[in-house]
């Protein structure tokens, strides 16, 4: 459905993005994760030819973006970061104009809309102007102005932007209803956000892909390995002796544990593993007389690797061919190594150690992020 | 043209359903009945067809000014507002989306110009001017009109904000007609190309007086054309930006 080949996009000077070369196939939701300044709207305002990539080849549908942009507007639907709305106008009114402008005849249009108000569960405030509307409500006008035309690409710009708890759950649900009708490009900087929705993810550094892969192939490749959170309970002796349990089970790199929120004798612990032993973990529990009452992924962990791939630090793209043509620089390589096989011994105190170190990245890179957002902001102006 | 006629009708009702038009509208209205009043009516006993230029000639310059006024939102409001990426990422070519802000911007101004038919209707109770002058006035007035706004929309589509979009419009349709002062105190043949050149009064004087000349009638369609046509390709140029 999509492919890019070397697409290179300058501002004045400064590449905002490239060489970014990639393939989207049809029916597949995928996420485009990157800090601000990384070249996420760039990308997806050429996708949408609303602005012409300096050089490379954007092919959507096997229509060029530069040759064919008439072509392939009629089969995007498009949401930038900041809905296109006009405020005076209903959703209804506005959908109907949305859909006529993107080619639709008077009729369909208007057997259309009440379909995709019905989808977006827009009905309740169809004939209300847009400018009383809520900002969730305003993005949902946005997503049906995207699809209102039957599109069969759709392209979202930080969707779940700005939404509240609520939002963001009927945001997500909204995005798995159109699985399967269409494929769906939509970016991000939060990694928990699209990979909540997204079946692949690519993650975009400097204009170019960092790397791709599922959520769970990204953070084992990362952090060579997975992490858990297991919340365990019994007698008191013998979740006394759950630590060892845990650690009895292979592929289990390092137990450590943590305070648990479960009332009564409920122990946490966080397991640190070679690859998903989810299933392994509970059987042996089980086995032993223990019961699981929680088990989950770190959430840490997410963030960890997002930062990781996000600055350039990680190793993700080192197997399989995932990195870009040059390599991340490599520094942190041998020091992670080490503390992996500190982290086998299970000492709590390194464990500590690496979440430090892991936070000071953090600092790092969100003070990076600052200053490449600060650069593209100036670079648009210009 | 679908694809113009669709941005047209949406504008128009956004004219229609937002304060700007009917305030731009009412502001015009009350200026050329104070200057009718004052220049026309009042000020001693005149001649029936110079009470008519009088009013034509205030009436040419309000135009020129409401039109500046409401074009400022078209392109500068649109990319103030967010909203221009929906009609550029819409299957529509650039010139149908420059086409249809002016459409909707004219129709106004038509309507505008139309509701002080009145005035002129009221030197028939005096006096007598022939129907032909009128109609010809009028004609020079939505010339000039069609001309001035689309300048403004030239200067709308090359500025950041309303704003800056009013002001460089005013200072380029302010350029266009101060040639006529250059024009004054330079050798031919300048001042003839200067002459030619100018917006106003001189192109639109024949009008004013109920001459029609083709030559003055294809000026203000060129000087419109041309600007549309720049404001086309400045809305295709920033597609590289």
């Amino acid at each position: 459905m999509i492919e890019i080949r070397d697409l290179y996009k300058y501002y004045g000077d400064r590449r905002a993005v490239g060489p970014l070369s990639f393939t989207i196939e049809a029916g597949e939701i995928v996420g485009l994760l990157g800090l601000n300044g990384a070249g996420k709207t760039t990308t997806l305002r050429i996708l949408a030819c609303d602005l012409l990539p300096s050089s490379g080849t954007v092919l959507v549908d096997g229509l060029d973006v530069v040759d064919n942009p008439h072509e392939v507007r009629s089969r995007i639907g498009y949401l930038p970061d900041r809905p296109p709305l006009y405020d005076e106008m209903t959703p209804r009114d506005f959908l109907a104009f949305a859909a006529k402008l993107r080619g639709m005849d008077g009729s369909t249009a208007e057997k259309r809309v009440p379909e995709v108000l019905e989808m977006t569960e827009l009905g309740g405030v169809a004939d209300d102007a847009i400018s009383s509307l809520s900002h969730g409500f305003k993005q949902r006008v946005g997503i049906a102005q995207a699809i209102v035309h039957k599109p069969r690409l759709l392209v979202l710009d930080e969707p779940i932007s700005g939404l509240d708890p609520v939002q963001i759950v009927e945001m997500r649900r909204l995005l798995r209803n159109l699985k399967g009708e269409l494929t769906i490009l939509l970016s991000s900087h939060i990694l928990s956000e699209i990979s909540e929705t997204s079946d692949r993810i690519l993650v975009i550094r400097d204009g170019t892909i960092g790397a791709q892969g599922t959520p769970e192939e990204l953070s084992t490749k990362l952090l060579e390995g997975v992490r858990f959170e297991i919340t365990v309970v019994g007698g008191s002796v013998a979740v006394g002796s759950a630590a060892e349990v845990l650690r009895s089970v292979e592929g289990v790199l390092a137990v450590e544990p943590t305070s648990s929120t479960e009332p009564g004798e409920a122990r946490a612990f966080r397991v640190e593993a070679s690859r998903d032993v989810r299933a392994a973990l509970v059987s042996t529990l089980v086995a032993r007389g223990l019961g699981v009452v929680d088990l989950r992924r770190s959430e840490r962990e997410l963030e960890t690797v997002f930062l990781r791939l996000s600055a350039g630090t990680g190793r993700a793209g080192a197997e399989e061919g995932a990195l870009p043509p040059t390599p991340p620089s490599g520094g942190a390589t041998p020091q992670r190594k080490k503390e992996k096989r500190e982290a086998s011994e299970a000492e709590t105190t390194k464990a500590e150690t690496r979440r430090a170190k892991s936070e000071a990245e953090a600092k790092k890179t969100e003070a990076e992020a600052k200053k490449a957002k600060d650069e593209e902001d100036e670079g648009e102006s210009t | 043209m679908r694809g113009a006629l669709l941005v047209a009708r949406r504008e128009l009702s956004a004219y229609l359903r937002s304060l700007l038009g009917y305030i731009v509208a009412a502001g015009a209205l009350l200026i050329e009945g104070i200057y009718f009043q004052a220049y026309g009516l009042g000020s001693g006993p005149k001649l029936s067809a110079e009470v008519l230029l009088r009013f034509l000639d205030g009436t040419c310059v309000v135009t020129m000014v409401a039109a500046l006024i409401l074009s400022m939102r078209l392109l500068a409001g649109e990319r103030e507002h967010g909203t221009l990426v929906l009609l550029r990422t819409a299957p529509i070519r650039d010139g149908e989306i420059i086409a249809g802000k002016f459409l909707a911007a004219f129709t106004l101004i038509v309507l505008m110009t139309a509701t002080t038919v009145y005035m002129p209707l009221l030197i028939f109770v005096n006096g007598k001017v022939s129907v032909g002058h009128i109609l010809t006035g009028y004609a020079g007035v939505l010339l000039a009109g069609g001309a001035a706004l689309a300048i403004g929309i030239f200067a709308s589509t090359l500025a950041s904000n309303q704003v800056v979009a009013v002001i460089s419009g005013a200072a380029l349709i302010v350029t266009m007609a101060l040639l006529f002062w250059v024009a004054r105190v330079t050798e031919p043949p300048v001042n003839d190309f200067l002459f030619a050149l100018n917006l106003y009064p001189q192109r639109q004087r024949p009008f004013l007086n109920g001459v029609l000349r083709l030559e003055n009638v294809l000026y203000y369609v060129a000087v419109a054309y041309f600007f549309l046509l720049a404001a086309t390709h400045t809305l295709r140029a920033r597609r590289w930006r």
